[in-house]
């Protein structure tokens, strides 16, 4: 560390903060390679957003703190920043992702024919009140 | 005591690279499109992550106004691409 010498209570913490917070996001990584589909596949990242970031943090803190002789805390503005936009992003996307496989399964039996159609509006009446076009907004079926 | 701490920043530093080799990966592979969102907000997640890494070890704080700068395009980025993928436009009129 540049010919610094860090004092005891920053390595120790820093050691085990640093070693967990790569764990941690190299399994949410490994994790969302691994897993079958993406509502599962949501989880893992989430891991390594929040624990790994924070544990990074906390670590750069209690470095820099040691280095310039005064508590820096800096960093808190990237963990505030973290907290605040990961929920926000995981919602949107699973929203998304959720209104995307909806439509798909909507379009599906599509063309295969007349029949299908008919049975299907058959079983959804209330979908035959509207025209079989697509309709792409995304809040007509609540 | 300090060549521990550089092994364990080293370890953090590759695990960090390794998440995002993973989700590159991912982003290549994914089956639709919300998993290559997902990929990308992985992806720089653990680039701000790693920042941050080359921050601790060259102990400067130049590195911590690129994370957060990082940290920002990356979470506007994203909200754009799922607004995209919801309502097929990203500013609507």
């Amino acid at each position: 560390m540049n010919g610094i010498e860090l004092p005891l209570w920053v390595t120790i913490p820093g050691t085990l903060l640093l070693v967990a917070a790569g764990l941690l996001t190299l399994i949410g990584a490994m994790g969302l390679v691994r897993l079958p589909d993406f509502f599962s596949r949501m989880h893992p990242p989430t891991m390594g957003t929040t624990l790994g970031t924070g544990c990074v943090l906390i670590a750069s803190m209690l470095v820099s703190s040691a280095l310039e002789q005064r508590p820096v805390v800096h960093e808190l503005l990237i963990t505030l920043f973290i907290v605040m936009t990961a929920p926000v992003t995981a919602m949107l996307l699973m929203r998304a992702a959720v209104f995307r496989a909806e439509r798909k399964r909507d379009e599906a039996p599509r063309p295969t024919g007349a029949a299908s159609v008919a049975r299907r509006a058959q079983d959804e009446d209330v979908r035959t009140a509207r025209p079989a076009t697509e309709d792409a907004s995304p809040d007509q079926k609540t | 005591m300090n060549a521990v701490f550089d092994y364990a920043a080293w370890f953090a530093s590759l695990c960090f690279v390794l998440a995002m080799l993973l989700a590159l990966l991912r982003m290549f592979l994914g089956p639709a499109a919300q998993d290559r969102v997902l990929a990308l907000d992985t992806f720089y997640l653990n680039g701000m992550l790693t920042l941050l890494m080359l921050g601790i070890r060259s102990s400067s704080t130049v590195y911590f106004d690129m994370a957060l700068l990082i940290a920002l395009f990356g979470f506007a980025s994203t909200i754009a691409f799922a607004k995209f993928l919801l309502r097929g436009e990203v500013i609507e009129p």
